[in-house]
């Protein structure tokens, strides 16, 4: 099967899912008792019946769900994402100014988790049974299990209010002054605890992955062949063996981003980030059902984006798999 | 009078800085020009225009964008600001504003009674509080800085309802262009006549207000920016005000906050600044429904609850009891109102007499009680606390939950509950935020903070009807303690305490909003030192 149809398939599949998380959640956050036009009616403090059924009529809430469904599908159809009802701003340029913040949020974790993930997955395959490795196993278990509020918590005490060397409201500072380069400095001063919060979660599954797999390839007959013929050990290692063994973390990887995503959401909440997973949050409280939605979407594809590339960059990576069964 | 102390120790600390050798010594005349003022807020605004949307969050970033023809001090009496002078007619039927000549909006056109005409008839068709200008009429414009306004009968409410974030002045060049006023883009990107414009508004993280030039108070406003950074979180939100990346957080009600910001020895606390928004927060109950249609047993469940013991020891001597459907610092508050002190016996007395006897588990009937999500302390807090307290009186309460507050909205709105915590604002004069509970024309299925108790006296709408024409202060205060003394009476609400909101604030910002609207007035007088 060659490259393109099967670009082509994936895609159809992935529009498929699309499909349903669209109708799935749309009438799923339908269901949650209480209507958004009560929400802007607490907002502003109280409003009379009337203004209730004007707002309701506004954001076409008064018709049946199968219609406003319908509604939407045609919408979305025509590649529009609708209004927000709580901001009453196009809901494509809401996600527009959240999008970026999550995107570095979640990059940003996964190169830390990958990067330290697989340092220390090599040096504990070094010695399965040394005190490196039961170190590492304990630590990165801990952090797996972890709660990532209750980590993000804790980094706060110790790092913003014990020892305040890191700010937490947000992505940049409110009294900021100074030229591009300080701005980008700025960002990376505030994405430090957030990013490292939610790389201490998938760190765990790539150290381990990386050990398992170092294990299994430092056994491996060409590895013996490379250290019977003299090669260093540091170059066997990480030349010859972290290349082979690289594989199914970069598998694990692509297939993480959806956990990443929704991993975001709570370490966003928690650090004040600007991103999507925020505004998700708020939008379910304040029943902003496009906003919701919007975003719902929008992850969806990137999860299925995401997926796709996965596979072409296993593709590439792994000439074997290429061809579908194997080459006999 | 707190200006002047706050100045006085202003000044010593001044002084104080500069014995040490830190400072040069400064005039106390003189405010220092320049900075930013950092807000930290936990509310989140929908867009920024008061006109259509009432609440804090769009309250206080409104109010620095757009003026408004009158301002109030901390006592009560209104100041000019775009109107230098007005005056009411001797039948109270028009009120004329004279117009400051030099006013312009954000984009350099004048200020005219045009863009005054034009936004009362916006408010008035637009905004949620139609009792602020449901009597005008018309409003004439006899020359370019003269409005008049015509009342089709006395309406004392109006000079509140002229200041503040409740009247605010939008350009009509601007919003007059036939789009609907609730949804218009405007809303969100603001032109309006106030010291300060908007340079920035990111929903949901922060609003930058930067310093407009030709704003029409000679020298004002001191500071260059104003940036309203938005943290839900309460913890990162201390530590932001801790660590001085915040400098001044306002509508703050948790006494656990409270406190730990008192401690900041940077940081100023003050509860100075909420006398007109008049946060009260109640126990309602549904009179359409027994046991609670009977006003005994709504009077013993106020003789059986310590509102004592709930200001002193939940909320740690932070909020003021409050017995009156009117906040006690406004001038209308009546202290005749009868208190409800605790009296289990006589709490018990009334239950009996009611016919409610106890039975073999001691108790007598049970009722639910809901509370509005979020913050524990006002309301979940005291919910839990209404249980075990009634216990004692034979009343068996079952606390409901609800996950978020569309939920909560939708079954008292729906008035499917027994008692309810819930939390109201007066918004200044009692026409705008008391009448709604307590009018038996305002039991309106469907619409939170409606009259959702049920409750109807015809003494108490005629009261309330009366008071909202009577333009002489001392008849229609006496309308008022009337009212109070029949609701107090009836209870349909037992008020338990007005919501401690506090401002905390660098010590070096001179003038922090204390007037009766706090925040949500211009901070042009306000200085980082």
């Amino acid at each position: 099967m060659n490259t393109a149809a099967y670009i082509a398939r994936r895609l159809f599949y992935g529009l498929v899912l699309m499909f349903f998380v669209v109708v799935l959640n749309f009438v799923l956050i339908r269901l949650a008792p209480g209507d958004p036009a009560e929400v802007i009616a607490g907002e502003m403090g109280g409003i009379t019946q009337e203004m209730l059924a004007d707002i309701r009529a506004t954001y076409g809430l008064d018709k049946p769900i199968a219609t406003q469904l319908a509604i939407y599908l045609g919408q979305i159809a025509r590649g529009d994402l609708g209004m927000s009802f709580f901001f009453d701003q196009p809901v494509a340029k809401l996600i527009g100014t959240r999008i970026g913040a999550t995107i570095l949020l979640v990059l940003a974790a996964q190169l830390v988790s990958i990067l330290i993930g697989v340092v220390m997955g090599v040096f504990a395959a070094r010695k399965p049974n040394g005190v490196v490795s039961a170190l590492v196993a304990v630590f990165s278990t801990l952090g797996y299990a972890l709660p990532v509020f209750w980590t993000g918590i804790m980094l706060i005490i110790v790092f913003a209010s014990w020892l305040p060397i890191f700010p937490v409201e947000g992505m940049r500072s409110a009294r900021f002054e100074g030229g591009s380069f300080a701005y980008v400095l700025d960002v990376l001063h505030h994405l430090v605890l957030p990013a490292v919060t939610l790389a201490i979660i998938f760190l765990a599954q790539y150290a381990r992955l990386a050990r398992a797999s170092m294990i299994e390839v430092l056994g491996a007959d060409y590895i013996r062949t490379a250290r019977a013929k003299g090669v260093p050990e540091r170059r066997v290692v990480f030349h010859h063996a972290l290349r082979n063994a690289v594989l199914p973390i970069l598998t694990v990887a692509g297939l993480q981003f959806g956990n990443l995503i929704s991993g975001a959401l709570l370490v966003e909440t928690v650090f004040n980030w600007p991103g999507m997973g925020t505004l998700a949050f708020d939008s379910i409280l304040r029943r902003d059902y496009p906003t919701v939605m919007g975003i719902l979407i929008i992850g969806a594809a990137m999860v299925v984006v995401a997926n796709i590339l996965t596979d072409l960059g296993y593709r590439l990576a792994d000439p074997r798999i290429r061809t579908e069964g194997g080459r006999r | 009078m707190s200006i002047t102390r706050r100045r006085l120790l202003g000044g010593a600390a001044a002084i104080g800085a500069a014995t040490a050798g830190l400072l040069p010594l400064p005039s106390l005349a003189q405010q220092k020009r320049g900075g930013t003022l950092v807000i930290a807020s936990s509310q989140v605004p929908r867009h920024l225009n008061p006109a259509v949307q009432s609440g804090i969050a769009t309250g206080v970033p409104g109010t620095q964008i757009f003026a408004s023809p009158l301002k109030f001090d901390s006592d009560w009496n209104p100041q000019p600001y775009l109107a230098e002078s007005w005056e009411t007619a001797a039948d109270g039927l028009s009120v004329t504003l004279n117009l400051v000549q030099n006013a312009t909006f954000h984009d350099g056109k004048p200020v005219t009674s045009e863009d005054v005409a034009f936004s009362i008839g916006v408010i008035r068709d637009n905004h949620p509080f139609k009792s602020m200008f449901a009597p005008v009429e018309r409003v004439d414009t006899p020359d370019p800085h003269t409005a008049v306004i015509r009342l089709s009968k006395p309406h004392p409410a109006l000079l509140l309802a002229l200041s503040s974030a409740l009247c605010v002045i939008l350009p009509k060049h601007v919003y007059g262009d036939g789009q609907d006023l609730k949804t218009h883009p405007a809303n969100s990107a603001p032109v309006g006549s106030g010291p300060f414009r908007l340079a920035e508004f990111k929903p949901g993280e922060q609003i930058r207000l930067e310093r407009y030039e030709g704003f029409f108070i000679e020298g004002r406003p001191y500071l260059d920016e104003i940036v309203i950074r938005i943290i839900k979180d309460p913890s990162a939100l201390l530590i932001a005000m801790e660590n001085g990346d915040a400098d001044m957080y306002p509508y703050m009600a948790s006494s656990q906050q409270i406190r730990r910001l008192g401690k900041v020895d940077r940081l100023a606390i003050t509860d100075q600044g909420y006398a007109a928004i008049g946060p009260i927060n109640w126990l309602a109950f549904n009179t359409a429904k027994p046991p609670l249609d009977d006003k005994r047993v709504r009077q013993a469940i106020g003789y059986a609850t310590d509102r004592d013991f709930i200001t002193k020891a939940l909320m740690r001597g932070f909020a003021k009891p409050q017995r009156s459907p009117i906040i006690e610092s406004s001038p209308f508050f009546n202290p005749d109102i009868p208190a409800y002190d605790l009296d289990l016996d006589r709490a018990n007395a009334l239950l009996d007499e009611a016919g409610h006897a106890r039975g073999g588990d001691g108790m007598r009937f049970s009722l639910t009680c809901d509370y509005i999500p979020g913050p524990a302390e006002q309301q979940k807090s005291v919910a839990e606390y209404l249980k075990s307290q009634l216990k004692k009186v034979g009343i068996d309460v079952q606390v409901r939950a609800s996950p978020d507050f569309p939920t909560w909205a939708k079954r008292v709105s729906t008035h499917d509950f027994d008692m309810t915590m819930d939390v109201v604002f007066n918004w200044g004069d009692p026409v705008i935020g008391v009448h709604r509970t307590y009018l038996s024309s305002n039991i309106v299925k469907g619409v939170i903070w409606s009259n959702t108790q049920s409750y109807a006296n015809p003494k108490v709408d005629e009261l309330l009807n009366a008071a909202a024409v009577e333009t002489d202060f001392a008849r229609r205060k006496a309308l008022y303690d009337e009212f109070q003394m029949i609701v107090g009476e009836d209870l349909p609400i037992y008020w338990i305490n007005s919501l401690p909101y506090h401002t905390a604030y660098n010590k070096k910002i001179q003038n922090p909003p204390t007037s009766i609207w706090g925040p949500m007035q211009s901070m042009d007088d306000l200085s980082m030192g």
